[in-house]
C-alpha cells in the first residue's frame, strides 16, 4: 500500500471514531523490519551464491581477455588468450575428444540403460535386489571406480584381458592405446552412472498406463511394435531429459581420463575440462583456462538451456 | 505377483511357454547384474587380501589361496587413511550442516518472507543451474585463493567445501518447493500464536519438511564424498586432502595390494550409507524423473 493511500484509510477511520488503527509510522516500520528480517534470512546463502557463483562467472569472461598471474596486476590483452588456445594442437585434439566421448556415451551408455529398464520392468521377483545391485557403483566414488578399471586395464594381470584370454579371444590395449583409450573410458563412465538413468527410466516406464499395451495388443501389435508405439511416445520426455542431462555431464568429463590414462596415450584421451585443468594448474596460464571455460560455458549454457526449457514446460502443462 | 499391466500380458506369462521363458530372461539378468556389478566388486574386495605375487599372476586365481589381511592394515597405516577418511569426514560434515542451515533459512525467506525483489533473487539463483559447475572450476579457484574485499585464502581450508556448497541452486529450489506446498493455516495459526519468523521455521517448518531433508542431506554428503576435481585443486597440502584426493596422489607409488585395499576402505562409508538408506535414496531418485 503506497503511503497516501494508507494516510486516507487513517484519516478515514478516525472521522469514524473507530479505535485507531496503527499509527503510519509504526506500520512503515513494521514493514522495513519486515523486509530486514526476510534479508537476514537470505543473507548468508546469497553471499555464498555471489562469492562462489556469479562473481565467479563474471570473473571467467573478465580474465579471458586478461593476462592473468596470482600476485600482481591483470593486464588487458584483448583477444589473443582465445587466438593463442585455438592454436594449441591439443584444442583440437580436445574438443575432438570430448565430443566423441559424448557421443560414445550416449550410444553405449544411453541404450544399455535403455534396455536394461525394459527388461528390469517386466521381472516380477527381485525387484528390490536389482535396484540396489544397478546402482551400486553409482554409490562407489568415481576415484575408485577409475582406480579400479585401470587395474582391470593393465595390459598385464589386468581383468580385461585375462577375460578376454579365457574366452580365447584376442586381447586388447585398452585404455592403452590410441585408438582404443576413449572407448575403454567410456565403458568406466557407463559402469560407474548408469544405475540413475536406469532407476529414473524404470519409474517413467512404471507410470505409463497398462490398457496402452492392452489396446495395442488387441490391435495386434508384437512385442517390438508395442515398444515402439506405445513405450517409447509415452516416455519420451524423460528420454529426451536424461539425454540432454547426461550429454551436459559427459561434457565435463575429467576423473577418468585424469586417473586412468593422464590424457595419453599421444592426447588421445585429454578432455576439454582436463585442457582447462592443465592451462590453470600445469602452464600457469589463467587467462587461456578461463578463455577455454568461456567457450565450455556457452556450449554447456546452450544445452541446460534447453533442458530448462522442457522441463519448465512440462510442469506447466 | 504384480498386478498392473506392463509391457508383457499377464496371460502371455501364464503360459507354460511364457513362463519358461520369464524364467530363462530372470535368470540371464541375475547372471548378468553378478557378473557386470557385483563381481568387480568382488574382485576389488579379494584382490586386496591376496599377496603381491598372487594378485600379479597370470591367470588370476578366484579366491585368495593365503588370506593376507595384511594389505587392509598397511593400507591403513601407510596411506593415513584415518587422517583422509577424517578430513573427508569434516568437509562432507560441514557442507551438510552449512547447506542445511543458509539453504533452508534462504528457502523459507524466499517462500514465506515476500523479501523485496525475491524473483529477482530466485531468477539469480535458478540461472546458475544453467551454469555447468565444472565450467567454472578455475575462476571459482582464483576467487577463493583471494576472497574479495578481505583479500584472504581459503585454501587448504575446509572452509573452501563448506561454503562453495551452499551455492548449491538445485538442493535450494527443493527446499523452496517444498516449502511452498505447506499448508498456509498452520503456518497463520502459529503467527496468531505470536510465534517469531525463527520460532516458526525451528518449530513448524523444519518438523513437516522432514522428507525433503532427509533427500538434501543424502545429496549434500554424498556429492562432497564424491568429489575429485574441486578438492584436488584446493588442497595442496597433503595433510589435509580427502580420501579421493588422496588415493590419486598415493597411487603411484605404492604397493598394488595395498592401494586396491585402501579403494575398498574409501569406498565403504558410501555404500554402508547407500545399503542403511537404500529406499530413501531409489525412491528419491525414482521421484525425480515424475516431478520433473
Amino acid at each position: 500500500m503506497t503511503k497516501t493511500a494508507e494516510r486516507r484509510r487513517v484519516t478515514k477511520a478516525a472521522a469514524h471514531q473507530v479505535p485507531a488503527p496503527p499509527p503510519v509510522r509504526d506500520s512503515r516500520r513494521r514493514r522495513l523490519t519486515d523486509q530486514l528480517r526476510a534479508y537476514g534470512f537470505l543473507l548468508g546463502g546469497l553471499l555464498c551464491f555471489a562469492l562462489f557463483s556469479w562473481y565467479p562467472a563474471i570473473r571467467a569472461v573478465v580474465i579471458a581477455f586478461q593476462k592473468y598471474t596470482p600476485g600482481s596486476p591483470p593486464a588487458w590483452v584483448g583477444t589473443d588468450n582465445f587466438t593463442r588456445v585455438l592454436h594449441d594442437p591439443e584444442f583440437t585434439a580436445a574438443w575432438r575428444n570430448t565430443l566423441t566421448f559424448t557421443l560414445l556415451a550416449l550410444l553405449i551408455g544411453f541404450a544399455i540403460p535403455f534396455v536394461l529398464a525394459l527388461v528390469l520392468n517386466e521381472l516380477r521377483h527381485a525387484k528390490a535386489f536389482f535396484r540396489v545391485v544397478v546402482y551400486l557403483p553409482v554409490m562407489i566414488p568415481p576415484v575408485v571406480s577409475a582406480l579400479l578399471w585401470k587395474w582391470f586395464y593393465d595390459p598385464g594381470a589386468g581383468l580385461a584381458n585375462e577375460t578376454l584370454r579365457f574366452l580365447h579371444l584376442p586381447t586388447s590395449n585398452w585404455s592403452n592405446g590410441a585408438d582404443t583409450a576413449l572407448v575403454s573410458l567410456v565403458i568406466v563412465a557407463t559402469w560407474a552412472n548408469m544405475g540413475g538413468t536406469v532407476l529414473i527410466y524404470l519409474a517413467a516406464l512404471q507410470s505409463i498406463p497398462g490398457e496402452l499395451y492392452e489396446a495395442a495388443e488387441l490391435d495386434g501389435a508384437g512385442l517390438l511394435q508395442r515398444v515402439r508405439h506405445v513405450t517409447i511416445p509415452q516416455t519420451r520426455f524423460v528420454i529426451l531429459m536424461l539425454m540432454l542431462l547426461q550429454i551436459i555431464a559427459t561434457m565435463q568429463v575429467f576423473t577418468e581420463p585424469f586417473v586412468i590414462t593422464g590424457g595419453g596415450p599421444e592426447n588421445a584421451t585429454v578432455t576439454v575440462l582436463y585442457l582447462i585443468y592443465k592451462y590453470a594448474f600445469l602452464y600457469n596460464d589463467f587467462g587461456g583456462a578461463c578463455a577455454l571455460s568461456v567457450m565450455l560455458l556457452l556450449l554447456l549454457g546452450a544445452f541446460s538451456g534447453v533442458y530448462l526449457r522442457l522441463t519448465r514446460t512440462e510442469g506447466d502443462a | 505377483m504384480s498386478s498392473t499391466r506392463t509391457l508383457i500380458s499377464p496371460a502371455a506369462l501364464a503360459r507354460p511357454r511364457g513362463k519358461a521363458v520369464y524364467w530363462t530372461v530372470f535368470t540371464a539378468v541375475v547372471v548378468l547384474f553378478a557378473v557386470a556389478f557385483l563381481f568387480p566388486v568382488y574382485w576389488m574386495v579379494t584382490g586386496a587380501l591376496k599377496s603381491p605375487d598372487e594378485v600379479a599372476r597370470t591367470p588370476p586365481t578366484l579366491l585368495p589361496e593365503h588370506w593376507h589381511p595384511g594389505g587392509y592394515t598397511d593400507a591403513w597405516d601407510l596411506m593415513q587413511l584415518p587422517q583422509h577418511l577424517l578430513n573427508t569426514l569434516v568437509q562432507a560434515a560441514g557442507a551438510w550442516a552449512c547447506q542445511l542451515v543458509f539453504c533452508t533459512a534462504a528457502a523459507y525467506a524466499l517462500s514465506r518472507l515476500k523479501p523485496a525483489f525475491g524473483k529477482v533473487v530466485l531468477g539469480g539463483i535458478l540461472a546458475t543451474l544453467m551454469v555447468p559447475a565444472q565450467a567454472l572450476v578455475v575462476p571459482k579457484y582464483l576467487t577463493v585463493a583471494d576472497l574479495p574485499l578481505i583479500h584472504t585464502s581459503l585454501l587448504d581450508d575446509p572452509l573452501a567445501i563448506w561454503l562453495p556448497a551452499v551455492a548449491n541452486a538445485f538442493n535450494l529450489y527443493l527446499l523452496k518447493r517444498f516449502f511452498d506446498q505447506l499448508p498456509r493455516d498452520v503456518l497463520e495459526a502459529a503467527e496468531i500464536d505470536g510465534a517469531g519468523k525463527l520460532r516458526i521455521l525451528w518449530s513448524v517448518v523444519l518438523p513437516m519438511s522432514r522428507p525433503v531433508l532427509g533427500v538434501v542431506s543424502i545429496f549434500a554428503l554424498v556429492a562432497v564424498w564424491q568429489d575429485f576435481l574441486w578438492p584436488l585443486m584446493v588442497f595442496s597440502d597433503t595433510g589435509k586432502q580427502p580420501i579421493s584426493v588422496a588415493l590419486v596422489q598415493l597411487s603411484q607409488n605404492i604397493q598394488l595390494t595395498v592401494l586396491i585395499a585402501a579403494m575398498v576402505i574409501a569406498s565403504v562409508p558410501m555404500v554402508a550409507l547407500f545399503l542403511v538408506f537404500q529406499r530413501h535414496i531409489i525412491a528419491g531418485i525414482s521421484a525425480g524423473s515424475t516431478k520433473g
